[in-house]
Formats: C-alpha cells, sequence, structure tokens
C-alpha cells in the first residue's frame, strides 16, 4: 500500500517536470497555433546557456537564470518576428516545416561546439537531499522544488492572462486573431512578446533540466514528446490541463518503472495513446463558442 | 464641412476575383453616410479596405487627407477609424467588460470610456462580468459598438448592425446611434435593411456588383430610383 502511494507521490513529483517542459509549448500552440517542432532543443539551449555561464562567470546553475532567461526571451522574440511571424499566415504546415529546421540548425550547432558529450549543471547539496516522512516515503527537495516551481510557472501565467491588458489582449488574438487586428492590436508585436515569454518558462525548464540529468546536443527531441504528450492529455489551450497532464505522464512512467524498470517511458506512452483514444481533445479541454 | 474620408479610384481584390471597382466615395466630419446594395455588392468589401483588413494602394484611401492605404488595420485604428464588424465578432473567451476595454488597446483619448459606454447601453453593466457568448443577439451588438466607441473613433464603420435582430431591437440600437453623431462622430453605415439605413443618415451611396451605382442625399429621394439602382433595373 505504502509502496503505491510512494510510487503514486513520486510520479506525481516528475509530472511537475513534465508540466514545465510542456508550458512554453502549450502557450505558444494556444495563442498563436504554432506547433513549435524546436521546443525540445530550445529546452537543451537552454541548458546549454546555463552551462557557459556557469562555466565563465562563477554563478551557480540557479543564479545563471539571471543571465539565461533574458537571452532566451530575447532569442524568442527575435524568432517570432523575424521569422515565424512570415510562417503564420499560410497553414499549418510552414512553420512546422521552419522550426523543424530550427531544430535540425540548434542541434547541430550545439554538436559542433559544445562535441557530442554529456554534460551537467551541477548546484551542489540540494541536488541530492531530501524529506523522510512517516512510512518510508522518502521525498527529495529537488523534485518537489521543481514541482513548486510549476505550480508557481502555471498560476503566474493565469495572472497574466486574466488580469493584465498583455494577457487580454492575448486572448483575444487567440480567440480570433481577424478581429484583434481590426481593434487596433498589432498582432505580429504581440505574437513576437507571447514567444518571448514562453521562452522565459522554457529558459527555467532547461536550466531546472540540466541540474537533474546529463544532458547532450541530441536531448531535444525526447523532451519534446513528452511536453507533447503533457499538453495533449491535459487538453490544449489548458494551462493547469498540461499540469494535470504532466502528472498522469509521470504517474504512469512511474507506475511502469515499479512494474519493470526496462517499461518506464513506454508506459508513459502508452498512458498517452489511451487517453487519446477515449478522449481525443484531452482531459479539459478549453472549451470554445 | 471638412472632408473626413476620400476614396479615390479605389478598387479591391480577393486574389483575382475583383470585389470592388473604381469606388470614389466622400464621407464629410459630423456626417452619417448609408452604403446600401444587394448581397455580394462589395458593402463589407468596402469597409475592409478602408479598415485596412485588405491592402490598397495608398493614395486610394484618404483619411483626415492623408493617405492610409495600405497601411495595417492597427496603425488605422490608432489613426481614428473603428469598425463593427458584421456578425458582431466578439471575443468568446473575454467577457463583456473586457471585450470593451480590448476596444480601448489603442488608447486613443475621447469622450468614450467603459462609464459612457454603459451608460449608452445600461443593459451591459448588468451583464458585464458574463462571457460575451452568453448574452442575446442585441445585446451582443450593443457590446459590439461599445467595443467599437471605446477607441474614440473619428469614424465608425458599422457593418450590418440589424442583421438576424428583432426589430424592436434593431430600434433601440439605431437610437443609441443618434447619442454617438452627437458627440461628431461619423458613421458609416452598410446596411441591407434599406430603410433603417435611410433614415439613419443624410446621404446615402449604392453598391452594385462592386460598383457605385448611385449616390444622394437621402431627404426627399425617390425611393423607386433606389430600387433600380439596388437590383440593377
Amino acid at each position: 500500500m505504502m509502496n503505491w502511494l510512494n510510487i503514486l507521490i513520486q510520479g506525481s513529483l516528475l509530472g511537475g517536470f513534465y508540466a514545465l517542459f510542456a508550458i512554453g509549448l502549450s502557450m505558444s500552440f494556444g495563442i498563436m497555433r504554432l506547433v513549435n517542432i524546436a521546443h525540445g532543443d530550445l529546452i537543451v539551449l537552454s541548458a546549454y546557456v546555463a552551462l557557459v555561464v556557469t562555466e565563465n562567470t562563477g554563478l551557480d546553475p540557479f543564479e545563471s537564470l539571471i543571465i539565461v532567461v533574458p537571452v532566451m526571451f530575447v532569442l524568442g522574440y527575435a524568432l517570432q518576428r523575424g521569422l515565424l511571424n512570415q510562417t503564420l499566415s499560410g497553414g499549418l504546415l510552414p512553420p512546422l516545416l521552419v522550426t523543424f529546421g530550427i531544430s535540425i540548425i540548434i542541434q547541430n550547432g550545439l554538436l559542433q561546439s559544445f562535441g557530442a558529450y554529456d554534460h551537467r549543471l551541477k548546484e551542489g547539496a540540494i541536488e541530492t537531499s531530501s524529506l523522510h516522512l512517516p512510512g518510508g516515503i522518502d521525498i527529495g527537495v529537488y523534485p518537489l522544488l521543481v514541482f513548486v516551481v510549476a505550480i508557481l510557472a502555471i498560476a503566474g501565467l493565469q495572472l497574466l492572462f486574466y488580469r493584465t491588458r498583455l494577457g487580454r489582449a492575448f486572448r483575444a488574438v487567440s480567440d480570433d486573431a481577424d478581429t484583434a487586428e481590426l481593434m487596433g492590436i498589432d498582432n505580429r508585436k504581440l505574437y513576437a512578446l507571447a514567444l518571448g515569454i514562453a521562452m522565459i518558462f522554457t529558459a527555467i525548464a532547461g536550466v531546472l533540466f540540466g541540474i537533474r540529468t546529463i544532458f547532450a546536443p541530441l536531448a531535444g527531441p525526447i523532451r519534446l514528446i513528452l511536453a507533447f504528450e503533457a499538453v495533449i492529455i491535459g487538453g490544449l489551450g489548458n494551462m493547469w490541463g498540461t499540469l494535470i497532464g504532466g502528472i498522469v505522464l509521470g504517474v504512469a512512467q512511474a507506475v511502469g518503472a515499479a512494474i519493470d524498470p526496462n517499461w518506464q517511458i513506454l508506459a508513459g506512452h502508452l498512458a498517452f495513446l489511451a487517453i487519446l483514444i477515449i478522449r481525443p481533445s484531452g482531459l479539459f479541454p478549453r472549451t470554445r463558442e | 464641412m471638412t472632408t473626413l474620408l476620400q476614396t479615390q479610384n479605389l478598387s479591391a481584390f480577393y486574389g483575382d476575383f475583383q470585389a470592388l471597382f473604381d469606388i470614389n466615395a466622400t464621407v464629410a466630419e459630423g456626417e452619417t453616410v448609408a452604403i446600401i446594395g444587394a448581397n455580394g455588392a462589395g458593402k463589407t468589401t468596402f469597409l475592409r479596405a478602408v479598415a485596412g483588413a485588405l491592402v490598397t494602394p495608398p493614395e486610394t484611401v484618404l483619411f483626415d487627407g492623408r493617405p492610409i492605404g495600405g497601411k495595417a488595420s492597427h496603425e488605422i485604428v490608432r489613426l481614428g477609424i473603428a469598425m463593427v464588424p458584421e456578425g458582431r465578432r466578439l471575443f468568446p473567451s473575454l467577457s463583456v467588460e473586457e471585450n470593451l476595454q480590448l476596444g480601448s488597446h489603442s488608447e486613443r483619448r475621447g469622450p468614450w470610456t467603459l462609464k459612457r459606454v454603459y451608460e449608452l447601453f445600461p443593459r451591459l453593466y448588468d451583464l458585464r462580468h458574463l462571457p460575451a457568448p452568453s448574452l442575446s443577439g442585441g445585446q451582443q451588438q450593443m457590446a459590439a459598438v461599445g467595443r467599437g466607441l471605446m477607441s474614440n473613433p473619428r469614424l465608425l464603420l458599422c457593418d450590418e448592425l440589424s442583421l438576424g435582430l428583432a426589430p424592436v431591437i434593431i430600434r433601440d440600437i439605431y437610437k443609441c446611434l443618434s447619442a454617438i453623431t452627437a458627440e461628431g462622430t461619423t458613421v458609416m453605415l452598410v446596411e441591407q435593411d434599406i430603410n433603417r439605413a435611410l433614415d439613419a443618415s443624410a446621404r446615402f451611396y449604392c453598391f452594385q456588383e462592386g460598383r457605385l451605382a448611385l449616390s444622394a442625399p437621402t431627404r426627399g429621394f425617390d425611393r423607386t430610383a433606389i430600387t433600380a439602382a439596388y437590383f440593377g433595373l
């Protein structure tokens, strides 16, 4: 019994991690219907930016966010403004192809610059310390921190969407981009801001990812799949749904791993496929009139 | 009266299809002008071209003497042209109040504020926290007009205000139109309901298959001549 409770807790914490991967993806799809194939690679790129910063400044990985976050924001803004905005009027395929190209460029750029070796960001004692709960359940401080960050990130985004002028404009553009433009919103500028903000969360996800596991230039696509699955399970356009989606994925993986360690990844994908069959629009799709 | 809007040989295309042919029209400051015509005559296309939703050569649309053809819609809103689009097109995931607030995104100053819009349409005040799609058609139309006013336009373009609404509601909305023009706002009305449009305006243009068929002051005009222009008889 306690064993299953433990699996549930560890799986949920892992899910917070997947949700964090997914926030940027969910946001760029929600606002501009952009399926960003390069999302996973941008997470990995953030980890490498943090690596460069920590090696050259003496900042630890958490502190490196002061630099990584603005760098990724600017990169996202420029990417949307300079390139992706050009692809949005031609349907779903052009942005898909362009972001696929960006994905390849990032992977090979990282291979050229850093080699194919594994890297890690070292944060110190917090990585291994844990809390002991009654019943023999141990909770890692670091996974708990990641989970809390995921919740805070989503809560912050909800505040942005529902309490600010910018958030109102984001929702309006998501509803009906043509009419929003007629109401005085500069869609192109807004999209650039949206990808910039999405990249803030991508940067945070990348740094936390780099502390938790080793990473290499080709580690992006698997992050992309996990992020996609979390978004789809939760329902497109629903941020809290994305958190639940991440948790479902994490718990499924933890259950799979408990049965047989080889099954961990497969179990997550199977849970995703099962939900896709039972509820094709996800658990909590945003209703639309 | 000074000319606020002038189009010079304005043509518009959807791909290879030409929807407007050399339209020359003027609207004076403070005037209310109606555009009438059958379905597909180019009325909505004309409004969309003025509002910047269709790309046109700069000199074909002059606003306050300045060429605005080809400018982006959001820039044109900033200059003082607001659109109340056909079918309301409120944002479904925004509340009524948020829809109104969105209308002021361009931050143009002027007489219209949330408070003034609620005074004009008191029903909207009670409904302000509801999602826009939960309103009736007439209430949605009021919200759409209010949203347009929130940008404090010099020229308000209204596309088919009466579409799909009950006659009693249409009468209410048109009554409010006089309160809007009393603020000095210039109004351009597109309507299929000829009588409604002519009653509310001082002058009209009648479009037929993308061309200007007739233009005249409304008062005392023989309506059988309008029918002829309307149907191309």
